[in-house]
């Protein structure tokens, strides 16, 4: 079971796609998993023959949890796990809810798998069964009476607040004039038919990507008291999901990418986001993250970093502001765009110098 | 195209960006962001599913005509009188 | 066809005894007597002193003849007045006829049908009266039944006699006078399996003997509250009919064991273990024992009754796995 995200210590399987004897390749989907961010898609990371498969569908089981035996070229029989995250070791007795207290709570055995197998929270539960302990019948009225939305926002809390916790931020800002980013987007819109249509939002993350590009200690993660830079760059995109949840998911190598392929990367995003279907990778690989509040009246927003990243990049509305140009003054749209970055892995310095070059990339759409 | 037709078509737009707004009621003056948590990536696809549905063009100067029903009324009204595919 | 348990069993014998000239039948009182419940009335004149043997008051020794037979190539059913006198011949049973085929690697056989009255209920005070099914139920090399039901009574006894190792039949002294339809065709011919005699949903009672009645009655009761109790006759208490039990669990997941036996190292303590062994996951309350109170059973009526499962306490254990 892989990690998809700091805050995810369980999941679900729900359905086994690719089954014994058959062969997979790297990025083959090959499961679904349930977790409090809905239904992901589990890739393989090595090419091989399926072996074995040792969760079956319906089970919950701990992060690091084996799912299927792979063996691969090099003999390897591994769990389609991303490579760097350190797995438990074999027979150590999982961390899972429910967290009962040093008196055993009255949980019938029944109401007990039942509530593992949901993702219920056995201590939260008022028991109606013999001795007033929970019941089947309980655990089943606790799971419909819960709402996904919710799981999401204690998955959202627990991660922001281990970031609050753990990461000391520092916060720089800088506003753009990004006039000429716009026209470049309107100008190249203008002959073209709706679904042939770039939002801004592809060309400014294509300069985020490049900017870390240059700035890699901004791009990367904080693990084991030491910082990782990542050679491959995956843009965490905030996502807001209408009825208040929130998704990041990674749109991979933005850098490489021309804008059109980049809008229609992102749109795709967006909708499986919101439909449910992001695949593992694209929850626990970003190496940095961008949120943006769209249109909007705040400036400006000063992000959490998402653990284990070490920046957040926040981008404001962008408003016709009066801006200086070769001394006069002159209506530009203009967009402020903050950065929030992990002080163990970079100093202020290094966060300004970012924001530089974002300036300089903004001034040549045409060079994206 | 009378009104009711046209509303028909700006419903399924809508519903093709956000199924959960089916049977909701729209609030005519009130701009869909405000009403239904609609972000840019949403309104351009509600642009493309009003693109599909009418054929019309729909430059992205008309835009800020179409960010409330009234408007879509307003703006589709003349442009579909006579004979727009829908 | 209405009948008695006990006009069921004497059919059963007449049947045996006519169908195979191997059958006879020994023991206490069976012959000019009629046997001490009256089972084997007129079986006497009908077939004579050959096949229906009177025996001396010595246990240990008619079981001992019955094996005797058996190992010499006949069907003997041996009578014993009640199991608490099965004791006097407790070492024919055990050290004989349970162990013979094992330590003669199968050279030998004992076909040999024992049966036995049992149970509580008709004030005869505490070494008449007593359930121990479990004493014989623990031994390998035995099977044992308890026909809870006029069909049961009817066809166990040629179910036992076509098995080539010994066979124990408890008969609960209550039944003796139940009255009752007989089937034409039988449902249930086999002594491999327990019983459903009641669809439920809520949560299973399971008895054998006498307890299933009470087990039927506390069901009704239940199903008057909104309750469905399923229960369970587990007509052969070894080997136990496991499957059965675990399906109903499966579809309840609430138990109440219902014998008359003490409840210590008992029959209901086997099941509840198999239970907890097989299907602890799915059980959503511990499993309940409506058992004998531990004394000797008591003489005085109102006693007698105290000490035994009554369908009150089998209605209020159920409740309680409700919660």
């Amino acid at each position: 079971m892989p990690s998809l995200g700091a805050d995810m210590d369980a999941g679900t399987l729900v359905e086994w796609r690719r089954h014994p004897g058959e062969r997979v390749a790297r990025g083959d989907i090959i499961a679904v998993v349930e977790t409090q961010k809905g239904a992901i898609e589990i890739e393989v990371f090595q090419d091989g023959v399926i072996e074995t498969i040792e969760v079956p569908v319906g089970q919950k089981v701990p992060v690091g949890t084996v799912l299927a035996r792979i063996r691969g070229a090099e003999e390897l029989a591994a769990a389609p796990t991303p490579p760097s995250r350190p797995l438990p070791t074999p027979g150590e007795t999982p961390e899972i809810p429910p967290a009962v207290t040093a008196e055993r709570a009255r949980i019938s055995p029944r109401a007990r798998r039942r509530a593992e197998s949901l993702g219920v929270d056995l201590a939260a539960i008022a028991g109606t069964g013999p001795g007033g302990a929970v019941s089947f019948e309980d655990v089943e009225r606790a799971a419909r009476a819960r709402s996904p939305a919710a799981d999401m926002r204690k998955a959202i809390a627990a991660a922001m607040s281990r970031s609050k916790r753990e990461i000391p931020h520092y916060y720089l800002e800088a506003s753009y004039d990004v006039s000429a980013l716009l026209d470049w987007v309107a100008e190249r819109n203008a002959g073209r038919a709706p679904p042939e249509r770039l939002l801004a939002m592809a060309p400014l993350l294509k300069v985020v990507a490049l900017a870390l590009r240059q700035m890699p200690v901004l791009n990367g993660f904080w693990r084991d008291g030491a910082f990782l830079p990542s050679d491959e760059i995956h843009l965490g995109v905030a996502i807001s999901l209408r009825g208040g949840g929130l998704v990041a998911p990674a749109l991979h190598h933005p850098d490489r990418m021309d804008a059109e392929q980049l809008m229609r990367n992102l749109s795709d995003l967006v909708a499986r986001a919101r439909r449910g279907g992001l695949r593992s990778s694209e929850l626990s690989d970003s190496t940095a993250t961008v949120t943006s509040l769209g249109e909007s009246i705040a400036d400006t927003i000063f992000p959490v970093i998402y653990p284990p990243q070490v920046a957040i990049v926040g981008m404001g509305g962008i408003v016709q502001r009066a801006w200086v140009v070769d001394g006069r003054i002159e209506p530009r749209q203009v967009l402020r765009i903050s950065l929030a970055a992990d002080h163990r892995a970079s100093n202020g310095i290094q966060g300004a110098r970012f924001l530089e070059i974002m300036g300089r990339l903004l001034q040549e759409p045409g060079k994206l | 195209m009378n009104d009711d037709r046209l509303i028909a078509v700006v419903r399924r737009a809508l519903e093709s960006v956000a199924p959960e707004l089916a049977g909701v009621a729209i609030e005519p003056s009130q701009t869909f962001r405000d009403q239904f948590e609609i972000d840019s990536m949403d309104f351009l696809n509600f642009i493309i599913a009003l693109h599909q549905q009418t054929g019309l063009d729909i430059p992205e100067a008309d835009y800020p005509q179409l960010t409330t029903l009234e408007g879509c009324l307003g703006y589709l009204r003349p442009r579909l009188a006579s004979g727009g595919t829908a | 066809m209405k009948t008695t348990y006990r006009e069921a069993v004497r059919e059963a014998l007449r049947e045996a005894l006519t169908k195979d000239p191997r059958v006879f039948l020994i023991g206490e009182d069976v012959g000019r007597y009629g046997g001490t419940y009256a089972c084997s009335k007129g079986l006497l004149a009908e077939f004579g002193e050959e096949r229906i043997r009177d025996t001396p008051l010595s246990e240990g020794t008619f079981v001992g003849a019955g094996i005797g037979a058996a190992l010499g190539g006949m069907r003997p059913i041996v009578e014993i007045m009640t199991v608490n006198f099965s004791l006097l011949a407790l070492d024919q049973i055990v050290n004989n006829a349970a162990t013979l085929r094992h330590m003669s690697g199968g050279q030998l056989s004992v076909p040999l049908v024992i049966r036995m009255a049992t149970g509580a209920g008709r004030q005869l005070a505490a070494q008449h009266s007593h359930s121990l099914e479990c004493w014989y139920a623990h031994v390998p090399g035995i099977r044992v039944v308890a026909p809870a039901t006029i069909e049961d009574a009817r066809h166990m006894l040629g179910a036992a006699l076509a098995e080539s190792d010994p066979v124990v039949i408890f008969e609960h002294a209550t039944l003796y006078n139940l009255e009752g339809d007989l089937p034409e065709r039988p449902s249930f011919m086999d002594i491999d399996h327990a019983a459903v005699r009641r669809e439920g949903t809520d949560v299973t009672l399971i008895a054998y003997g006498a307890s299933v009645h009470k087990a039927l009655a506390a069901a009704e009761e239940l199903a008057h509250g909104g309750v469905s109790a399923e229960v369970i006759d587990l007509r052969t208490l070894r080997p136990l009919d496991e499957a059965t039990i675990i399906a109903s669990i499966v579809k309840t997941h609430r138990a109440v064991v219902v014998d008359e036996g003490w409840r210590s190292v008992g029959l209901a303590a086997e099941i509840s273990a198999r239970i907890m062994e097989r299907a602890f996951y799915e059980l959503d309350a511990p499993v309940a024992r409506v058992c004998g109170a531990e004394v000797p059973i008591p003489y005085p009526q109102h006693l007698e009754q105290a000490a035994l499962p009554q369908v009150g306490a089998i209605v209020a254990a159920a409740l309680a796995t409700r919660g």
